[in-house]
Parts: structure tokens; sequence; C-alpha cells
């Protein structure tokens, strides 16, 4: 199935980059809170963190999401 | 020898929503679970770029807000590519100024559609008739509505339905005929009276259509009035 984090160059698409910035300013964030931020829908939010935490970008601790090495280094 | 029928289950009231993945207008989708803690309106239109379809998108687009104010998320599907439902989304924006702000499923294959029983082959083999499944925030089905491919849906009764499991979920109690949230008149004007004139079938008659007299927004999506 395509992808909406990753473009097809394989470059990270803007809504990823949004997304991984935000954890690396927030540190720890719920995907409610994320939403709410980035005032995108939830659904949208929760498909796009689990699209990164799979690529290793980003990591799940305790219902909170978390950038991580791997992730700090695409931006 | 005899015919075999293919028999497929359909979903209904009281039941898990059935789960799957697909590609939408707004990225890939896990479905009920990327929908968790919110109602979910699941609907299903016909085609792409056909005028009945379009009036229920601009009136599901308009009522945005009363869906954000009862926590419900809006979920469409046709059998069509997603650079179709690009598509035609752009030319509705451009033609009419409104911006389908859901995401719309991809069901190239109509697995989808199977899956939730959207296909009617008494009405259509290939087409989705117009289904509406509402999803509650735990992922179960609550009610489910079906209109033939001839006649748009009410925006307003789906609404009213949305209302109605919300007060018997919070109250504990049932709705009777009629019910309503609050008084209200759903005002209808002379908008509403107009029928739609089928599409044309051909390029010929499709550059013909804009100058036969109807009201038209683009070539496949015009209206008349019957008086």
């Amino acid at each position: 199935m395509s992808q909406g984090c990753i473009s097809p160059d394989g470059k990270p698409t803007e809504r990823a980059l949004e997304l991984l910035k935000l954890l690396l300013e927030k540190k720890k964030l719920s995907d409610l809170e994320i939403a709410e931020i980035l005032k995108r829908p939830l659904f949208q939010v929760r498909s796009s963190l689990r699209e990164l935490e799979k690529m290793g970008f980003i990591e799940k601790i305790e219902g909170f999401y978390g950038i991580t090495e791997k992730g700090r280094r695409l931006l | 020898m005899e015919e075999v029928k293919e028999i497929q289950p359909m979903p209904r009231i009281g039941d898990e929503a059935p789960k799957f993945e697909a590609m939408t207008t707004m990225g890939p989708i896990s479905f009920p679970e990327d929908f968790k803690g919110q109602w979910v309106v699941f609907f299903s239109h016909p085609a792409d770029f056909t005028p009945v379809c379009s009036t229920e998108f601009l009136a599901f687009a308009k009522m945005k807000e009363e869906f954000d104010k009862r926590n419900v998320q809006l979920l469409g599907l046709s059998i069509d590519s997603n650079f179709s439902h690009i598509a035609w989304i752009m030319n509705l924006k451009e033609k009419t100024g409104v911006e389908i702000s859901f995401p719309i499923v991809a069901d190239v294959d109509g697995k989808v559609a199977r899956l939730y029983g959207m296909l009617h082959p008494g009405e259509s083999s290939t087409a989705t008739v117009r289904a509406v499944f509402i999803i509650d925030p735990n992922g179960k089905i609550r009610a489910i509505i079906y209109y033939p491919l001839s006649c748009g849906r009410n925006m307003k009764e789906i609404v009213r339905l949305i209302d109605a499991l919300q007060t018997a979920d919070k109250y504990g109690v049932a709705t009777p005929a009629n019910w309503v949230s609050e008084p209200q008149v759903w005002e209808y004007t002379e908008e509403n009276t107009k029928v739609i004139v089928p599409p044309p079938t051909t390029y010929e008659d499709a550059v013909k259509r804009l100058k036969e007299g109807y009201e038209c927004i683009d070539w496949y999506f015009c209206k008349k009035s019957l008086k």
C-alpha cells in the first residue's frame, strides 16, 4: 500500500516532518495531543504515528510518543 | 446446470465493524482502529464524477461543523481509484468553492464494498449503493441505512440519527418517531425541489450538455426544475 509519510522518491513528506519536528520540540505526546496541536484529524495522526514507529523514527512508551535517534537524523 | 450464487455475509447492527486497511484521499488508514474514540459515518456512493453523489458530498462537507460538534468523523467510499477521488474533489472545489475535508476510501477492487455489503447486485454489480454505517467510538455498528442509486440521502436525518444514538447512550432512553434533540425547522428552499439530469454518456453529448439550458455546475452535474 502507498504510504503517507514517505513520498515515492524516498523523502519524508511534509506531514511526517511536521510530526517529527513537534516530537523533537515537545519530547513526549499522546496521539490526541498531537492531533490537537497540529490541527489534523485523529485518524490521520494515528496512521502517521504507526508508519513512523514501524520505520523506527519514533517510539511509543506507555501511550506517549517520542522521537528516536534515527528520527532526529532525518530532520 | 444449477447456477451457483456467491453469498456475501453482510454486517448487521450490533456487529463489530469489519476491519480493513485502505488508501484514502488523506493517506492510508487502518479501520476501525485509527478511528477509535470517535463516531464514524462510513458511507458509500456509486461513483466519482456523478451528479447525485456530488450533491451528497457537497451537503456532507457543508455540515462538517455539525459532525465535528458531535465527535463524528466522515469516511466515504466508492469503487474508484485514489486519483479519481482526488480529481473529483478538486473539480468540486474548483466549481463550487466547497472543500471536501474528509477522507474517501479508494476501493478499486471492491474488496471493502463487499466486506460491508455495499454492493447490491439487483441494483448494480459494479457500483456501490448509497449505504451509511454509523459506527460508535468502540468500533461497533450502531445503525445502517441503504438508499438506491437514484435517491440522494438526507444529511439532516443522518445527524438526527447520531443525536438519537448519543442521547440513548447518555440517558439510557429510547427516542420516538420524528424525535429531534431541540425544536427546529428544517428549511428547504426552491433549490431542494430541483432534480438531476442524467449525465451524458458520450463525449459528443458531454460537449453539448452545457449548451442545453440546464443549471450546470459541470458537464456531468446539471439540474432542472420539474415545474
